[in-house]
């Protein structure tokens, strides 16, 4: 089980303390599928990344079953079960999409169980496999890369933030059909930060953060119709989205 | 025969675990430890007074390699050595060359090398060479290697510098002349750490119609290091002539990158691009979002950087 308890995140700009985050409280119980979404600047990506550790928080508390891990680094929050997939993939030069899968899984994988991630994210893998993670690739293909870290990292929770920021309506699309995979075969729990609409919809519940405090929370059914009242998510055009069959290599 | 250290050193500069295929010539503490020649490979002492080789590679000799390491494990030896390769018309070879020096006494080592290839028409050639210092004496390793290169027509040359580990002073000169069509590639990795110093100047020189270069330098600079990477290209003729110098700079390090780009003809084609930084920030919380420490982070985007 996470939680966050008061926990507040401050930064300084041109001499001005900002709050980012505003002493909120969440617990997320075992293996749950959540997806946290609110408006713009409302503390979504921010949230995450304290829980990560990237970002420290001013004050409050981050226990992870149990054990306070307010003051772990980011290697020990790992350590202890957590992962993150970034909002920009990080680009390397000379590091390959296999060395950062065996990184990932912490041990030298083979190239078989490598590929098998690389095609849970629907990449054909054989493509992909021995090319170096830099700016070669596209938005998605990055994108699904980073996620396919955090697969293979089988942690207790995995946090993917705005996973569907910055990449086209097609590998959007494939991308839904990943999440739904991950829903159905993931062991553990999943934070998802997001304002699609077909993420939201394979939530069991959803998270609605808002000036730096969780807004309201509930299962779907309750907050969906809320949400699409007060437009905080921006749906507009996925539903018309085509259906594309799966990924053939 | 060599000595356990001098084999280490053989293994870390040419990939060597026992005697090479092929032909070879390796030299340790100044003197000839072992000759292979082959039909088409000649090996032969220099007779003009100077320490070196010639090496004559018969015209359309294809698929073989030459070594030619170089290991120093006696602190003190200062050498200068000319190694000159012949190579034929529409051949295709690998020559590995590479020094190491192990220096565990007081006084330094140093081993000046130059290397001069005539390289004939239409052959393809692969140049690997690798510098290794080890040894904890107090002498220095210092390693001193001058290249120049004569590609004839349509020649294509591809040459490894290698340098990562201990050497503690290099002064690398890197000269070449393209005929019509020939092309000259060099991926540079280097590294250096404590006050290690190292300076590469290459100087292209594109004569012929349509002849193209590209030289690529990776390097890391680590703790008081210092990296001077020096690149010119002189376009004489209708020609591609590119440039680039990639370095990371760590600690407190002093990294200086001079590009030169010298163009004498409307159709010569000349990039330089040069970027030097510290590792990136997003790239180390990456890798410790995985469970890496910091230093193995590090690590990991040093190996990936320089390989």
């Amino acid at each position: 089980m996470l939680e966050l308890k008061n926990v507040t995140y401050k930064v300084t700009e041109n001499n001005i303390d900002k709050t980012i985050i505003d002493g909120l409280d969440l617990t997320v119980e075992d293996g749950k599928f959540i997806v946290i979404t609110g408006p713009n600047g409302g503390g979504k990506s921010t949230l995450a990344r304290t829980i990560m550790g990237i970002n420290k928080i001013t004050s409050g508390n981050i226990i992870l079953d149990g054990e306070d891990i307010t003051e772990k680094s980011i290697t020990e929050r790992a350590k202890a079960g957590i992962s993150f997939a970034f909002q920009q993939p990080v680009v390397f030069k000379g590091i390959k999409v296999l060395d950062l899968l065996r990184l990932a899984a912490g041990t030298k994988i083979s190239v078989t169980e490598a590929c098998e991630y690389l095609s849970k994210v629907g990449l054909c893998a054989k493509e992909y496999i021995n090319r170096e993670v830099n700016s070669s690739l596209s938005g998605g293909e990055l994108k699904r890369i980073e996620i396919a870290t955090v697969i293979a990292r089988h942690t207790k929770i995995s946090i993917f933030d705005e996973p569907e920021a910055g990449i086209d309506l097609w590998s959007f699309n494939n991308l839904i059909q990943v999440f739904e995979n991950i829903r159905k075969t993931i062991n553990g729990t999943v934070i998802i930060i997001s304002h699609q609409e077909r993420i939201i919809n394979i939530a069991d519940e959803i998270v609605v953060i808002k000036d730096g405090k969780v807004a309201t929370r509930g299962t779907k059914e309750e907050i969906y119709p809320e949400l699409v009242k007060s437009s905080s998510i921006t749906g507009a055009g996925c539903s018309k989205l085509i259906e594309e069959g799966p990924v053939v290599c | 025969m060599l000595d356990v250290i001098q084999k280490q050193l053989l293994e870390e500069v040419a990939d060597l675990h026992e005697v090479p295929a092929g032909a070879y010539n390796i030299r340790a503490n100044g003197e000839m430890a072992s000759r292979n020649t082959t039909a088409n490979i000649d090996i032969v002492t220099k007779t003009d007074g100077k320490s070196g080789i010639d090496i004559k590679i018969k015209d359309g000799t294809k698929n073989e390699s030459v070594h030619i390491p170089v290991v120093l494990s006696q602190s003190g030896i200062k050498e200068m050595v000319y190694n000159d390769f012949y190579i034929g018309d529409n051949c295709d070879v690998t020559i590995v060359a590479g020094c190491g020096i192990h220096n565990s006494g007081s006084k330094d080592s140093e081993h000046d090398g130059i290397h001069r290839f005539f390289v004939g028409k239409n052959s393809k050639v692969r140049y690997v060479e690798k510098h290794y210092g080890s040894g904890e004496g107090e002498g220095k390793r210092i390693l001193n290697p001058v290249t120049e290169v004569y590609q004839k027509e349509n020649s294509y040359v591809d040459m490894e510098m290698v340098q990562i580990k201990g050497v503690d002073s290099t002064i690398r000169e890197t000269k070449a002349e393209l005929e019509k069509g020939a092309t000259l590639i060099v991926h540079e990795r280097l590294m250096t750490h404590g006050n290690q110093s190292a300076t590469s100047i290459y100087t292209v020189e594109l004569n012929g119609e349509d002849s193209s270069t590209d030289v690529i330098s990776r390097s890391v600079a680590k703790d008081t290091s210092e990296q001077i990477f020096e690149a010119s290209i002189v376009g004489n003729n209708k020609c591609n002539g590119h440039a680039e110098c990639d370095a990371i700079i760590m600690d407190k390090a002093h990294v200086v990158a001079i590009p030169k780009l010298d163009a004498k003809n409307i159709d010569a084609a000349l990039i330089h691009e040069a970027a030097i930084g510290k590792i990136a920030g997003d790239q180390l919380i990456k890798l410790m979002s995985l469970g890496l420490t910091e230093h193995e982070a590090e690590e990991q985007i040093i190996n990936g950087f320089l390989r």
